[in-house]
Parts: structure tokens; C-alpha cells; sequence
């Protein structure tokens, strides 16, 4: 009887916690699809600020981590730019795009810490 | 239905499920790069002029000087200066003979020849044509009093100077070249090929100094190299592979001064 009431208890947290990832994904995701709507309109401010959120809410979702990079690029913010990449590549590694993101602006970065080196 | 078209009726099955799985968008981006000095003390930015050299075919002190203040009067927001092109060399050459320097720098012998000998001589004395010949002029960058005058002269500005080599060079070598050809379905195939070929072209190597015209001292420096090459057969004026090279390092020698921006593109994801 206490080892059925501890399998069902233990069934519903993992289906509750499953429910909760789904939510946590569906609602960062609304935050991402409404930040790409103001970058298209170039307002990055507010695209950032989206996609932070939508980081927050669900760190795990590699698309975000990418689009805020993105935006912190735009912005001229290099050192955060870098660790969303690093998190988003950390997150997807087989993410041809994510790496093809990240390559572009490695390539800036570092010819901008060599120039500055110098 | 063949074996191949089963294939490609698959792959394109398979491609349109993952589009439709992962949503991207491509979108346009500009990174902004700070600028390496700080001007906010100037309102005013004097470009003087260059110790320019390496080919006749080209005055790389005039050019230089041209193609600076062009792009700093739309792309900066300091004020231009238009003042006479310095002719450095010349100058420099006089501050060695002042200065009794003995590295070689036009001392022309005061009354022995005739005027058009020494004047032959004192061109010849002031010709640039490689590094070594420039740095017999190098010395006039760090003469702090000549800069501070100058920059008394002009309200106290950013002064832009520094040396431009612009030296003609051959090269001859194995290259990888492409080959256009037609298969027997009448379709267009390019085919690498290594093909030995003699080229020739010109090395630009400037270095830009920029000085505080209210103490004289060099704020910062930065030098540069570009090099082309092209056909041996082909004809190129050394004027326009001039802009050419000096195209590729205008941002650069504008992000001295000014945010610049990059333009790409990046990939959003959903």
C-alpha cells in the first residue's frame, strides 16, 4: 500500500515537473518569437530585454541564449555577446547555425582585442 | 520510380521537416566598435602630411593627405582643417641640417656645386623609396616643439601625420586558378587548377601617427600592410591600386577616431 502511494506520488511530480519544463519552454518561447518581432523592427533594446527574460524563465533553451547574444552584438556589448554564445554552443553544440553565429562574431571580437593590444 | 528518385523525394521529405521543426530568421546587424582614442579634447582635427615614398608614379604624401581628409570631413564629427600639405621629408631633411644630424639626412654642401646639381642632389637626398630611407626622416614624429608649434598655428588640433610606402613588387610562383569548362550535357564546371604565373603589383604600408597639437606628444600610432597582385599581362594605373589598398584601411584608420560599424547578418532562432 505506502510502495503504490510512493510510485503514484513519484509518477505525478515527474509528470508535474514535465508539465512545468513545458510551460516554462511554451512561455519563453512567446518571449523569443515576440523579441525576433522588435529586432526585425530594429528595436534591439527591447528585443534584448525578451529574450532575457526568456532566459530567465528557461535557461535551458539555446535558441534564446542565441538571440540575446545577437542583440548584446548589436549593442556593442561584447563581453556579455560572448558568454551568450559560449552558453548557447554549451547548450546545442550541433547547432550549425548558433556555431555559424558565433564564428561571425569571434571573428570581430578577436581582431578587435588584437587592434587593442596592439 | 528509380532507386535515385526515391532518394531525393526522401532527402526533401526529410529537409522540409526539419525547416519546419526550426524556424530561423536572417537578420541584418551592425557592430558598433568603440574607438581606440579618446577626442573628445579636440574639436578639430589637422591632417599635415606623410613621409610618403616607395614609387614616382604616385605622390603618396598629397594622395594620403587628400584621401584622410575627405573621409574624416564625412565620417567624423571633428572639424577639418584645410591647411597646405606639409612637406615633411623637405622638413625633416632641414630640422637634420639645423641640428647638425649626421644620420645622413640632406646636408647639402653649402656652395660647392652649381644650383641645378645641388638641387639634383638635395631630390635625390630626400627620395624614400624603402624603410630604411624612411627612417632617416623618422625623427621629426617625436620633435614635441615642431608638433606644438604647428598645432599653435592651427587652434591646437588632433594632428594626423606619419609615413605611407607605396613600393611596386614582382612575384612569380605556382597559383591555384580557376578553369571554366563545358561537360558533354552542355553544363558550366570549374575545376581548380595549379598554374605557374608571374605577377606583379604593390606593397602599401602606411603608419598613422596621431598627435596632441596642445603638447605635441603622439597620442597613438598604428601601422598597417596591404598588398595586391595581378597578371603580369594585366595593366593597372598605380594610382587606382593605390585607393584600392588604401580602401581596405580607411575603417580601421577611421575607428582610430570614431565608432565604426560592421555591417553582417546573423540568424535568429525560435
Amino acid at each position: 500500500m505506502i510502495f503504490r502511494a510512493i510510485v503514484v506520488s513519484a509518477a505525478l511530480l515527474v509528470s508535474a515537473s514535465a508539465a512545468y519544463a513545458r510551460d516554462a519552454r511554451s512561455e519563453a518561447k512567446s518571449q523569443v518569437e515576440f523579441g525576433i518581432r522588435m529586432a526585425q523592427n530594429q528595436l534591439w533594446k527591447e528585443a534584448a530585454y525578451r529574450w532575457q527574460k526568456a532566459v530567465d524563465i528557461d535557461p535551458t533553451y539555446a535558441a534564446a541564449w542565441n538571440n540575446l547574444a545577437i542583440a548584446y552584438e548589436q549593442q556593442g556589448d561584447f563581453e556579455n555577446a560572448a558568454k551568450a554564445y559560449e552558453k548557447a554552443v554549451e547548450l546545442e553544440p550541433d547547432n550549425l547555425m548558433i556555431r555559424q553565429n558565433y564564428d561571425l562574431f569571434k571573428e570581430i571580437n578577436d581582431r578587435t582585442k588584437r587592434r587593442n593590444d596592439r | 520510380m528509380t532507386a535515385r528518385s526515391a532518394a531525393t523525394i526522401a532527402s526533401l521529405v526529410v529537409l522540409c521537416g526539419s525547416l519546419a521543426c526550426t524556424s530561423f530568421y536572417e537578420i541584418p546587424i551592425e557592430t558598433p566598435i568603440q574607438p581606440k582614442m579618446d577626442v573628445s579634447g579636440f574639436s578639430r582635427v589637422l591632417v599635415a602630411g606623410f613621409l610618403g615614398g616607395g614609387t614616382d608614379d604616385v605622390d603618396a604624401n598629397l594622395e594620403t593627405v587628400r584621401l584622410l581628409r575627405s573621409q574624416l570631413r564625412s565620417k567624423s564629427s571633428l572639424r577639418v582643417v584645410e591647411a597646405e600639405v606639409l612637406p615633411l621629408a623637405e622638413l625633416a631633411a632641414k630640422q637634420g641640417q639645423a641640428s647638425g644630424d649626421s644620420n645622413g639626412v640632406a646636408a647639402s654642401p653649402g656652395g660647392a656645386a652649381d644650383g641645378q646639381q645641388s638641387t639634383a642632389q638635395a631630390s635625390t637626398e630626400l627620395r624614400i623609396q624603402n624603410e630604411k630611407d624612411l627612417e632617416r626622416f623618422q625623427s621629426i614624429f617625436a620633435d614635441v616643439a615642431f608638433w606644438k608649434k604647428l598645432g599653435e598655428e592651427y587652434q591646437n588640433p588632433l594632428i594626423v601625420t606619419g609615413t605611407v610606402l607605396f613600393t611596386p613588387h614582382r612575384d612569380a610562383g605556382m597559383v591555384m586558378q580557376e578553369r571554366e569548362w563545358y561537360d558533354q550535357f552542355g553544363r558550366r564546371r570549374v575545376t581548380p587548377v595549379r598554374t605557374y604565373m608571374e605577377r606583379k603589383g604593390f606593397i602599401l604600408t602606411p603608419k598613422f601617427i596621431f598627435i596632441d597639437g596642445r603638447t605635441g606628444a603622439t597620442l597613438y600610432s598604428e601601422q598597417f600592410r596591404e598588398e595586391v597582385l595581378y597578371n603580369a599581362q594585366q595593366n593597372t594605373p598605380a594610382l587606382s591600386t593605390y585607393f584600392e589598398l588604401m580602401d581596405k584601411l580607411i575603417p580601421s584608420f577611421l575607428n582610430a577616431l570614431s565608432t565604426q560599424k560592421i555591417r553582417g547578418t546573423r540568424v535568429l532562432l525560435k
